[in-house]
C-alpha cells in the first residue's frame, strides 16, 4: 500500500524544488498518476527525467505501486513581468 | 494486423535452471539481450499484441500499429525473471518497454508523449 502524499513527499525529497501532483486514480492505493515539474529536468532526455523520479520510489514500483503513469515537465518558460 | 509483429517465443516449456547470482550463465538475460540486438523495434509487454494483458501495453501496441511500424513483441508474464532481468538491463522499472536499435525509447508515457508530439515515427525509422 502507498499513499499519494507519501509518493509526493518522496519525489519532492529526491528532487528538491520540484512540484509534484499525485493522484490515486483507482482508489486502491496501488495505481497512481503523477505530474512532476522541476527545473532539474532541463537538458535531460525524457528517459533521464523519468529515471530521476523512478529513483525516488525505488523497488516500490512493481511492488506496492502496481502502476505509475508519469508526466515530467520543466516549469513554464513564460515569465509574466 | 498480425503481420505487423513477430512474437518471439522467449520461454521453452522446459524449466530453466536458476542461475546463481553473478555466477555462471544467465540464459534469460542472454535471451533478452539477443532479442533486443536482433530486432530493430522490439516491445516488451504484458500479454501479446493481439491480447494485451494491461492497459499500458495495449495503448503502446495501438500506437505502434497506428504508425504501421513493424515490431517484435515479447510477453514478460510467463516468467517473473523476464521482467526482473529486463529491468536490470534497461535500468527501467515499468512495463511496457520499447527499444529501437538496441536503445530504450521509453515506456507507455514517453511513447504516448512522443506520438502526440509527432516525434515517434521518426525516432523509430
Amino acid at each position: 500500500m502507498a499513499s499519494p502524499e507519501d509518493i509526493k513527499q518522496r519525489i519532492e525529497a529526491a528532487i528538491p524544488g520540484s512540484h509534484v501532483e499525485v493522484e490515486d486514480y483507482t482508489g486502491g492505493s496501488d495505481h497512481f498518476r503523477a505530474v512532476v515539474t522541476s527545473e532539474a529536468f532541463e537538458g535531460l532526455s525524457r528517459i533521464e527525467q523519468h529515471r530521476l523520479v523512478y529513483g525516488a520510489l525505488e523497488s516500490d514500483i512493481g511492488g506496492a505501486i502496481h502502476a505509475f503513469a508519469l508526466k515530467t515537465q520543466t516549469p513554464s518558460k513564460i515569465q509574466i513581468t | 494486423m498480425s503481420s505487423q509483429f513477430q512474437p518471439i517465443p522467449m520461454m521453452s516449456s522446459e524449466p530453466t535452471p536458476v542461475a546463481e547470482p553473478n555466477e555462471g550463465p544467465n540464459p534469460i538475460r542472454e535471451a533478452i539481450e539477443q532479442a533486443i540486438s536482433e530486432h530493430k523495434v522490439i516491445l516488451f509487454m504484458k500479454g501479446t499484441p493481439d491480447a494485451p494483458a494491461c492497459g499500458f501495453s495495449a495503448r503502446t501496441v495501438a500506437i505502434l500499429q497506428s504508425l504501421e511500424v513493424p515490431f517484435a513483441a515479447v510477453d514478460i508474464l510467463p516468467d517473473p525473471r523476464i521482467r526482473q532481468e529486463l529491468s536490470t538491463i534497461s535500468n527501467w522499472p515499468t512495463i511496457p518497454q520499447l527499444f529501437h536499435e538496441g536503445e530504450l525509447v521509453g515506456g507507455c508515457d514517453i511513447v504516448t508523449e512522443m506520438h502526440e508530439a509527432g516525434e515517434l515515427a521518426e525516432a523509430l525509422l
